[in-house]
């Protein structure tokens, strides 16, 4: 038995007063260790769960960890690759989508587009803020589940409408002011599931174009309504092509699930374009573990979706667009190495015009959270006025300066991915090759099929035996 | 009257003809041949003209019409006006699938049976079956009006909105959160002018009203299904 702490012999320790009194003599303890498994965010996640009794939503995309363009990294040029000059050689960017069957492609002078994400989820002068960016860019927008505002079609010289499963807001009149057409099968944040907007964000203008009553939690359907397959499809390709005279392209997009499978059935269903979504690219919400447990990182969609294309004489004839975790220059570079022809960008362009800036701070604390980790984009009391329809919140994003924060930055990243491809000896982005690459990790260089650096090998290279 | 052959003309230059008409056309008839179920005739119309389908079509036919009224004599295949925004649909036999899918308005008349999934998502469109329709029927339906003189299916009206649904004879099930209402005059009105538009005999009294309980309008422990 230990003895009373009072009877402790005196030692050349200064004593500090109010400290518990270290027993010498008791025998050593185990040290508290923190389980790898349990958590402190498990924990207080399965407490909240206990609490409320209800899944956690939140917006975004993933947030764990996972292989991703990091991985990854440009050889450059050397005695044995002549690199073009800097700053003065030609290093074109400009990319052209929808060449297959559409009578007017889109001309883009960069390869990164603005994905879509919906009036609703997002502000007007949010959504007004992308189409001015993108335009001065000379790059495309992209509508969402909500329809077509008149502020984006009127600020985005080039604008893609998205069909998607619940149709809020589809109508002719607007189909035929589409520069283009995405039929939105899935997106990387859920693969398999459908969209909500809840109830907070649902105004009388966001009400009346979904249809629905207004400051309900709206759900929109995991898939189309009236075709089921790929062979259906193909006949719903037709109808949006027969109503728009076969003018503008269609693109599909797909989550990242089955990339080789769902691109190999886009093509055949006869998509002009095939827009692929990984895990990382963000949803305005949906459940938490369907965000971090569905679909699969986008560098590992990206070679099956070009095997695909490839296997079938489609790449290049078809264009592939991804997106999902996309922020400089570096990834969109690596991301048309590995054979894609352009990117787009969701959450970076929400974080370029303002979103989660640490300037909220004191806001962000307010709200529970901290400035970078804000994802509850679903509650509309968003301080960076970007997800929200609250009139006093929205009023604090100008969609002018907005729109030149994200001309900026779309402009850095093109002049990023420039700076690589002149390193590379290439005369233009689209000329870069996977050959370019080799991966920092060996999860890395089995799903971007390039060699782990320093080796000519990597997991599962035709040839090798292990 | 206009007379198109499908035998002889390619899809497009009768999509082409029939949505190049306007307002002040005065080409108003039109009547298309040997539709043979091909998919997306007369698709995508925005005049006030009139256009007989003589025989059977594919997939889509009338999709997203506008203005116009289009007669099938025959039957129709998948997703037949699907997200018409206004002008009427009649066809003189059965429908497949997916029937007025998301329309937003008009009026589509279906004599013979619909299958499953029958003003799915509608969104303010009117439809009235004078058979009966298959399963998840007005699944998710916001606006509008679904009148069924004969029976319905599984899951009738799953996860529905603010849709108004009307059946007469025998419903197989109600699906999540649809519920049956009470019938009151106001109904009974809107009933009546529906069925003499859609050329139906059926009386108004002895149809049954169902509707949304409204429970899964916000996410909650209690109403998870």
């Amino acid at each position: 038995m230990a003895r009373p702490a009072s009877s402790i012999t005196s030692t050349s320790t200064t004593r500090i007063e109010g400290w518990p009194v270290k027993d010498e003599t008791a025998p050593p303890r185990t040290t508290p260790i923190q389980s790898a498994t349990f958590t402190d965010p498990i924990n207080a996640e399965i407490r909240r769960a206990a609490a409320t009794g209800i899944y956690d939503i939140r917006g975004g995309g993933a947030k764990r960890k996972v292989p991703h363009f990091d991985d990854l990294l440009f050889l450059g040029a050397s005695i044995s690759r002549y690199p073009l000059e800097g700053y003065r050689e030609k290093c074109d960017t400009s990319v052209t989508l929808g060449t297959r069957f559409a009578k007017n492609p889109i001309e883009l002078d960069i390869p990164i587009t603005i994905a879509g994400m919906s009036f609703g989820a997002l502000s007007g002068p949010a959504k007004e803020a992308l189409g001015r960016g993108a335009t001065l860019a000379g790059t495309s927008t992209t509508t969402g589940d909500g329809g077509m505002t008149p502020e984006e079609r009127g600020h985005s010289d080039k604008l893609v409408y998205q069909y998607l499963p619940s149709r809020y807001g589809m109508n002719p009149d607007d189909l035929r002011r589409a520069d283009a057409i995405e039929i939105v099968v899935g997106q990387g944040a859920k693969p398999g599931g459908g969209g909500m907007l809840l109830g907070q964000k649902i105004t009388d203008r966001v009400a009346d174009m979904r249809n629905l009553p207004k400051g309900i939690d709206q759900r929109s359907s995991c898939r189309h309504p009236d075709w089921t397959g790929p062979d259906d499809l193909e006949i719903k390709i037709l109808e949006l092509r027969e109503i728009t005279g076969w003018t503008v392209p269609i693109y599909i997009k797909v989550g990242g699930a089955r990339p080789y499978f769902d691109t190999t059935l886009a093509v055949k269903a006869g998509a002009d374009v095939v827009v692929l979504d990984g895990m990382q690219g963000g949803t305005a919400a949906t459940q938490d573990v369907f965000i971090e447990h569905v679909g699969q990182p986008i560098l590992a969609c990206i070679p099956e979706a070009v095997r695909a294309l490839q296997d079938l004489g489609m790449h290049r004839e078809v264009q592939l667009v991804v997106s999902g975790g996309i922020r400089t220059g570096a990834d969109v570079a690596k991301a048309l190495a590995l054979g894609a022809d352009a990117t787009a960008i969701g959450t970076a362009a929400l974080i370029a015009l303002g979103d989660n800036d640490p300037k909220w701070e004191a806001e962000y604390n307010a709200l529970g959270t901290t400035a970078g980790a804000y994802d509850d984009w679903h509650e509309g009391n968003d301080p960076a006025g970007i997800t929200t329809q609250d009139p006093d919140l929205m009023a604090r994003l100008d969609p002018v300066e907005g729109g030149r924060r994200l001309r900026n930055y779309l402009n850095v990243m093109t002049l990023e991915a420039q700076t690589i491809a002149r390193a590379c000896g290439k005369s233009h982005v689209l000329n870069l090759e996977p050959e370019d690459l080799c991966a920092l990790t060996m999860e890395a260089a089995a799903m971007a099929k390039v060699p782990l650096a320093g080796t000519d090998w990597y997991p599962g290279k035709p040839g090798t035996t292990f | 009257m206009q007379t198109i052959d499908l035998a002889q003309t390619e899809l497009s230059a009768l999509n082409e003809s029939l949505q190049a008409q306007t307002a002040t056309t005065n080409e108003t008839a039109w009547q298309v041949l040997n539709p043979k179920g091909a998919h997306a005739i007369a698709c995508g119309l925005d005049a006030p003209i009139e256009v007989t389908v003589k025989g059977s079509t594919g997939y889509y036919c009338a999709g997203m019409n506008k203005q116009a009224t289009i007669q099938i004599d025959g039957s129709a295949g998948p997703g037949v006006a699907e997200n018409m925004m206004s002008g009427t649909v009649v066809i003189e036999g059965d429908a497949s699938q997916y029937a007025g899918a998301t329309g937003h308005g008009g009026l589509l008349v279906i004599k013979g049976n619909a299958s499953s999934r029958c003003g799915i998502a509608m969104k303010g469109i009117d439809i009235v079956v004078h058979g009966n329709i298959g399963h998840m029927s007005a699944f998710m339906a916001q606006s509008g009006t679904l009148v069924v003189c004969g029976d319905a299916g599984e899951a009738l009206g799953d996860s529905l909105y603010e849709a108004l649904i009307f059946v007469r004879g025998s419903v197989k099930s109600l699906g999540a959160d649809c519920v049956e209402k009470e019938m009151r005059p106001e109904h009974i009105a809107l009933l009546q002018d529906l069925l003499d538009r859609a050329g139906c005999d059926a009386k108004p009294e002895e149809f049954r009203r169902y509707g949304s309980a409204r429970k899964l309008y916000h996410f909650d422990i209690d109403n998870a299904y």
